[in-house]
């Protein structure tokens, strides 16, 4: 017998999980380096981003990984969106959980919402950020005797515009939600949990996707009020 | 369970309910919903028993009766199926819709009731619908290879009994739908999953393992269920409790599968 593994419903909640959880790695990753920004000088943020900057080719690798990982997932779940409406196409009149062990709630029943959000923010974000002012517009800073991008000034600017840190923030939290469902839907999709983890996974990975969430939701609030 | 403080708002007394149902003369036809009034209803009235008085009170009226699904009316057979107000088989937690009492519901309370929705599950007749694609599921990999001849002795292949109870558990599915009534994405995985691992954690079971899991999740598919994104609602709708840990069982099976696939024998077995 044939198996079309890629194109199952298994299988496309398998590539949904594996780029789910390296794009969580991803996160912890950028998590890391944003925390740099706590420093007000912005010294290190600079030298992390000049550091960085520095791997050149590397560099590029790594992003044109993201870029793939993001995709794949992005597709994946617009595919499976789809896939749920042909199987539902009628809704209920009401509908209301029977609680018990269910998962279901804001987090769990809007993965589509707050990954339509993610897609849209990430791609502006990077523009933003990646893509926003540099060394031409005259944001240079030395770092190591070199002059290199001052990207700290360019956070710092942008995040002291009120509609900017509200729109960060409320994306963050939308992060958040999606990351308390993603990563224990992850494990249960790998097949990872079992009767004796599950509900530690459940728990561990909310822990985990509202860290992240508040972590990033923390620095444009931080700068907007203290920097 | 989780409601008894509500039974006590009804005593013996009977009591009126407001009914709004499903009404739908067949798959082609659009349904819509008709409100009804119903007297007489004892707070120990089974679910079902609240649906006779109403279709009792309709014949009168020279009314179509609501077709509905039941048979065994003890919980164990699987062929009720009405969700009643946004939860399938109703408030009770693992229990059929034969299960549920009407003491669960408030004197003058109005009930919604509503057919299970999945595309895989057309409406046949109001609250009847059509769950042919999980015999399908199960034709296409559901069941063991067996040795033909005298039958073997009782206990001739010992089975342990963690695996034994797990494999109880899994096989305590009634086949339902329950679970792909409750969720969103109308999909059948705790339904096949349930299956899958029954049969995989028994010795009887293991020649077709890899075969049987890669055939049902195909079928499955096949028949247009949804895909699982782990919400767990299945599990508390589910009649017999059974748990969302088979269907991250039914992924391991299915991988391992997938990664271990040989081609299959086109001569057939010998017998």
């Amino acid at each position: 017998m044939k198996t079309n593994f890629a194109s199952s419903t298994l299988g496309r909640k398998f590539v949904m999980a594996i780029t789910g959880l390296l794009l969580v790695g991803f996160l912890v990753a950028h998590l890391s380096g944003n925390f740099l920004l706590y420093q007000k000088e912005g010294s290190l943020f600079n030298a992390y981003a000049q550091k960085l900057a520095s791997f050149g080719v590397l560099l590029y690798a790594a992003e044109v990984g993201l870029v793939a990982f993001f995709g794949f997932h992005a597709y994946n779940g617009i595919r499976l969106a789809f896939l749920k409406q042909r199987a539902k196409p009628v809704k209920y009149a009401v509908t209301q959980s029977k609680a018990g062990n269910s998962k279901w709630g804001l987090a769990s029943n809007n993965m589509m919402v707050t990954g339509s959000v993610l897609l849209v923010f990430i791609v502006l974000h990077v523009i933003h950020f990646k893509y926003g002012r540099g060394l031409a517009e005259g944001y240079a800073v030395q770092v190591n005797n070199e002059e290199a991008r001052d990207l700290h000034r360019l956070v710092v600017e942008e995040f002291k515009k009120p509609l900017i840190t509200v729109l960060y923030t409320a994306v963050m939290v939308m992060l958040g939600f999606h990351l308390r469902h993603g990563i224990w839907s992850a494990f249960q999709t790998l097949g990872l949990t079992k009767e004796n983890n599950s509900n530690k996974i459940y728990f561990v990975g909310g822990v985990l996707g509202v860290f992240l969430g508040f972590g990033f939701l923390t620095i444009p609030l931080y700068i907007y009020f203290f920097v | 369970m989780s409601n008894h403080a509500k039974s006590t708002k009804t005593s013996s007394k009977n009591m009126t309910v407001k009914l709004k149902v499903w009404r739908q003369k067949d798959a082609k036809t659009e349904g819509k919903f008709e409100n009804y009034s119903l007297d007489g209803v004892s707070a120990s009235m089974s679910f079902l028993e609240m649906m006779d008085l109403l279709n009792e009170d309709l014949t009168k009226k020279g009314i179509a009766p609501v077709e509905f699904q039941s048979d065994c009316r003890e919980g164990i057979c699987g062929t009720c199926s009405c969700f009643i107000n946004g939860q399938a088989h109703g408030p009770e937690r693992g229990a059929a819709t034969c299960q549920v009492y009407m003491r669960k519901f408030a004197e003058g309370e109005t009930i919604v009731i509503e057919p299970w929705r999945a595309a895989a599950f057309p409406i046949i007749r109001d609250l009847v619908i059509d769950r042919s694609p999980f015999d399908r599921i199960i034709a296409a990999g559901g069941y063991t290879g067996a040795k033909t001849g005298p039958h073997a002795d009782a206990n001739s292949i010992l089975v342990p009994k963690p695996d034994a109870d797990k494999a109880m558990d899994a096989a305590a599915c009634i086949g339902c739908g329950a679970c792909v009534a409750a969720c969103p994405n109308s999909s059948a995985s705790l339904f096949t999953s349930a299956k899958i691992t029954h049969l995989a954690m028994l010795p009887q079971g293991h020649p077709l393992r890899e075969r049987r899991v890669l055939r049902m999740v195909e079928q499955m598919d096949k028949e247009g269920f949804g895909h699982c994104t782990n919400i767990g609602e299945c599990q508390s709708a589910c009649p017999k409790e059974i748990k969302i840990d088979f269907i991250a069982q039914m992924r391991r099976e299915y991988l391992a599968a997938v990664v271990n696939q040989r081609p299959e024998s086109k001569s057939g077995g010998s017998g």
